[in-house]
């Protein structure tokens, strides 16, 4: 059975280059651009892992993570935070709120693979 | 018959009724139950004390003498009272406001405290009222004396005295009792007032129920009575003028004068408002007790044998008809009318007896002053009771002096006309600024002068104190002072006479004195006080405070206040004044609002002296004033300064508050643009690592992808370098480093090519152009343009209309070139127009690319052109405005 992740990001660049790199390895990746109904999305597809990025329109990566984290079927959801903005206190917040990793824009193909694969076992 | 016995024990009786009213309504307020003793029926019926013995029986008795003319005793009150409402209320809210305890209070308090002034009008009043009270012994004893004669079976009364001499003992004992349980003179006497009203009630229905007998009972009916009337010469109306005048003046005078209508009046008054209901009820019960009068007078002289005393008709007329339980009913309407009268009339008399002559003395000679050991309160209140017994000993002494001879009404309007006296002083006061003290002693001693000579000395008979030869050949052969003649005046009625020249004398010399005279400072301020009562409630300032030791006057308060009540009302100004504890600071305000409170226990003028013996100063000086007066304005000065500094500072306050809310903002964005700027950068930045790991690491790549990649980390690279073009960009303009290459042009060709490189034409934006767009102007065009493109690209970007159109109007006006840029978006919520200018500021949230540094831009660009860039709020969506200067353009040419 294939993992299945759901891309939550804006940007078409960095959601062409993310989707390439998992679905060479092996995901089924799908994507979604923008926040204002990402948990609906997240509730429906019922993926194995979320990549979220913070910045996103309508809005914040934190409030979907908050109501994540409080909604019973996706509180032990892997998710992996993304952001642009990288300082200390979007870190801290990522972990206050239960991001599963956190990782800050720009990062290299491999540390995506590698916290992907870490999150969700094959 | 009624037995003597019977008579006696329907008195006791009656008595022991109003004893229970009185301590039933006592208690009642005690409990705070008392509303319904507050009402102002009870307030009018207690008025009704101004009918005394001398109305009830002696009314009767004046019409059967006088005719009609006993009508003048009515009616100046009622016109008092209906017409001069304006004036007793201003009587009883001076009498509220400053804890006035009785007339001479009053007077005393009008100017200056004076205690001489007190002294004078306490005395006046006394010598006044003690024929009064003489009457109604007089009366009770003689309606006694009708049932004695009536009554064949009971031995003769073997002394009239005794009769007399047990009433007054009664009264005495039943005004001590309720006339003197709290000390307070506003705490009022809720018994007494009761009792007074019940009695009121009682005489009322008496009179009336003698005049129903004797209307339909003897007379057979109204039309029979009438004719009676007609035949009798009671019948014609004659009307003395100069008589009727002076009763009704006198009456009138009376009734604001009078020291027990003053107790009720203003003393006793509740509120305000029930003058209000007094002002028709009164004169209404008036004209009940005066609507038999004439009747029973007319049936009198017919039925009863002649030489029947008229003045007892009211008695006798029922008891020669055999009709005793009336006769009774009568006799306790008498009864009723003497008792309230004389009860009030020594309270009255002893409040000011023991404040303005007991008091003063015995302060006088302790040493310590009001420091003295032992309770003050009990002075006061033995001295009250005192005075109560004394006053009734005079009137009993007067009773037995003048022997009981002369008519009732005769003594009733010498009495009057004595505390008439008053009158001047106390309107003057009240209406007068001008009047002074001087002016009331002289007044009020000449007018006493006059009226002992005149009216009161006479009033005993001749030879009884003034001889027959003094009477008719004027003391020592001074023909000019004849009592009944003065300044060789004669042919006038004796009593306006009396009145006459008393009262004008009285006024003319009050009104020279206080003229030629000048007042003192606290006359000054008490005649303000009291002159502008309704302009400002507020008392006086008197003392300066500081000498005074709070601890003292906390001592001598708890000796006239009680304990518990001194305490509570220390307490209560410490509490005002921020303090903890029992003792205030003796503040001006605090000794003022204590000698307030003390005056309502003894009167003004001791209660100003007391605490001028513990503060130092017995006597508030020029100086002292003029003290207060200058603190007073230095106060005012310092406040309206310390006004201004606090709108001065509130207003700077409300600026850094404004300017505090600025720098948070611009804060707040700072920090969200770095945020921003890293976003702006790392986005494309983590684009071009991503696809080049790719390209690098990914081997199966064909070729469309390499391109496609390729383009991609291309493009990325083209949006990270506008960025960076911007933020340098912005950095020079905000440095000053730019230099303009202004140039004369046109505005339509830089709009052109503005609109042009916008690229316009493939999006949805229509733009329209109009005005003065052929406008000559000398100015950068590159940078000029540039802002344009900034503006239309907004207008693309944010107008959110459904076929967004762009307005671009051009028009020259008072030297500038003005261009807006309107849109019909929804514009630029108010709260965001402050800030839109500012360096990476976006409205909304990363919705259209730019790292928001554009307006921000044209701001410095339009600022190094000479111009200015704004928002232009209330149009239709998002106006921005452009100006240029003209005169540039000119100067260039």
């Amino acid at each position: 059975m294939d993992r299945t992740v759901l891309l939550i990001e804006d940007e078409p660049n960095i959601i062409e280059a993310i989707g390439f790199i998992l679905s060479r390895d092996g995901w089924r990746v799908a994507t979604h651009s923008n926040g204002v109904d990402a948990v609906g999305a997240i509730e429906t597809r019922k993926p194995d892992l979320v990549i979220l990025d913070v910045m996103l329109p309508g809005r914040s990566g934190f409030d979907i993570l908050r109501d994540l984290r409080a909604g019973a079927g996706t509180a032990d959801l892997p998710v992996l935070m993304l952001t642009a903005r990288g300082q200390a206190q979007d870190r801290e917040m990522a972990a206050a709120l239960g991001a599963s990793r956190f990782m800050a824009k720009p990062f290299s193909n491999a540390e995506v693979l590698e916290a992907a694969n870490a999150l969700v076992r094959p | 018959m009624v037995s003597l016995n019977l008579l006696i024990a329907v008195c006791l009786g009656y008595v022991a009724v109003l004893f229970l009213v009185a301590f039933g309504a006592e208690r009642a307020a005690l409990r705070g139950r008392a509303a319904w003793l507050r009402s102002p029926l009870v307030y009018t019926l207690s008025l009704s004390i101004y009918c005394t013995a001398w109305t009830f029986y002696g009314a009767v008795g004046y019409a059967a003498r006088s005719g009609m003319e006993y009508l003048t005793i009515y009616i100046g009150p009622s016109l008092v009272m209906v017409g001069w409402f304006w004036a007793v209320r201003k009587l009883v809210r001076i009498g509220r406001s400053q804890n006035i305890t009785s007339v001479a209070d009053l007077i005393s308090s009008r100017y200056g405290k004076s205690t001489l002034l007190a002294v004078l009008v306490t005395l006046l009043a006394v010598v006044g009222t003690t024929p009064y009270i003489a009457l109604q012994l007089q009366s009770v004893t003689l309606s006694v004396a009708s049932f004695s004669q009536a009554d064949a079976t009971a031995r003769p009364l073997p002394d009239q005295n005794s009769t007399a001499f047990w009433v007054a003992a009664g009264l005495a004992f039943f005004t001590v009792l309720f006339g003197t349980r709290n000390l307070d003179a506003n705490e009022r006497h809720h018994g007494v007032v009761m009792a007074i009203a019940v009695e009121a009630v009682v005489k009322l229905f008496a009179l009336l129920a003698v005049g129903v007998f004797v209307v339909w009972g003897i007379g057979g009916g109204i039309g029979e009575t009438l004719a009676r009337i007609d035949a009798s010469p009671l019948g014609e109306w004659h009307v003395v003028p100069d008589r009727w005048l002076a009763l009704s003046a006198l009456s009138a005078a009376a009734f604001l004068c009078l020291p027990r209508m003053f107790q009720v009046m203003v003393v006793e008054n509740e509120e305000e408002g029930h003058l209000r209901t007094a002002a028709w009820a009164f004169p209404l019960y008036l004209m009940l007790m005066s609507l038999f009068v004439v009747p029973i007078a007319v049936m009198g002289l017919d039925v009863l044998p002649a030489g029947a005393n008229p003045d007892l008709f009211v008695l006798s007329l029922p008891l020669a008809e055999g009709r005793s339980n009336l006769a009774l009913f009568s006799f306790i309407g008498g009864f009723s009318s003497a008792t309230s009268m004389v009860i009030v009339a020594s309270i009255a008399l002893s409040t000011m007896v023991s404040n303005h002559i007991v008091m003063p003395i015995w302060l006088s000679r302790q040493a310590g002053g009001a420091m003295v050991s032992g309770d003050v309160r009990y002075v006061v209140i033995l001295a009250r009771r005192l005075s109560i017994i004394g006053v009734l000993a005079l009137g009993y002494l007067y009773y037995r002096i003048s022997g009981g001879g002369a008519a009732l009404a005769a003594i009733g309007l010498i009495s009057f006309s004595g505390v008439a006296q008053f009158l001047p002083a106390l309107l003057g006061g009240l209406f007068w600024r001008g009047a002074n003290r001087i002016g009331a002693l002289a007044g009020l001693i000449v007018g006493g002068l006059i009226w002992l000579w005149c009216l009161f000395l006479p009033s005993f008979g001749p030879d009884m104190i003034l001889s027959s030869g003094t009477m008719t050949e004027g003391p020592f052969g001074l023909g000019w002072l004849r009592p009944y003649a003065l300044f060789g005046i004669v042919g006038l009625d004796s009593l306006v006479h009396g009145v006459f020249w008393s009262l004008l004398l009285n006024t003319v010399v009050f009104v020279m004195a206080s003229l030629a005279t000048f007042p003192t400072p606290m006359e000054r301020l008490q005649g303000a006080q009291f002159v502008n009562i309704f302009d400002h409630s507020a008392a006086t300032r008197g003392w300066s405070g500081g000498m005074a030791q709070s601890e003292d006057l906390m001592i001598m308060a708890q000796r006239i206040l009680g304990a518990t009540e001194a305490q509570a009302l220390f307490r209560q100004a410490a509490r005002a004044q921020g303090l903890q504890g029992y003792l205030p600071e003796p503040t001006s305000d605090f000794l003022q609002m204590l000698e307030r409170e003390l005056s309502g226990s003894v009167g003004a003028a001791t209660a100003h002296a007391m605490i001028g013996q513990i503060t130092g100063g017995a006597n508030v000086s020029v100086e002292d004033l003029l003290a207060v007066a200058d603190e007073t304005a230095q106060i005012m000065e310092h406040s309206s300064q310390l006004e201004a500094k606090s709108d001065e500072l509130a207003r700077t306050a409300r600026q850094l508050r404004a300017a505090n809310e600025k720098l948070t903002a611009l804060s707040v964005q700072k920090d969200a643009f770095l945020s921003q700027i890293s976003h702006e950068l790392r986005t494309p930045m983590t684009s071009i690592r991503a696809f080049s790991e790719i390209l690098r690491d990914t081997d199966t790549l064909d070729a469309a992808e390499k391109t496609k990649y390729a383009d991609i980390i291309h493009g990325e690279a083209v949006r990270l370098t506008r960025l960076l073009d911007d933020l340098l960009d912005l950095s020079v303009l905000e440095n000053g480093q730019v230099r303009m290459n202004i140039a004369p042009g046109r505005l339509r060709p830089i709009l052109d090519h503005a609109i042009a490189a916008s690229g316009v034409d493939r999006g949805r934006l229509t733009i329209q152009t109009g005005g003065a767009l052929e406008t000559e102007i000398a100015t950068d065009r590159d940078r000029l343009a540039q802002v344009f493109i900034n503006l239309i690209a907004n207008a693309q970007k944010y107008c959110d209309a459904r076929t967004p159109v762009l307005t671009i109007a051009a028009r020259e006006m008072e030297g500038l070139l003005i261009v807006d840029f309107t849109d019909n978006g929804t514009g630029v919520a108010a709260d965001a127009q402050d800030m839109i200018f500012e360096k990476f500021s976006r409205i909304g949230h990363q919705q259209a690319g730019g790292a928001g540094l554009g307006l921000a831009i044209c701001r410095e660009i339009m600022v190094r052109l000479g111009g200015s860039i704004t928002y232009l709020p209330g149009q239709q969506g998002a106006a921005f405005r452009l100006t240029l200067p003209l005169r540039d353009a000119m100067a260039a040419q």
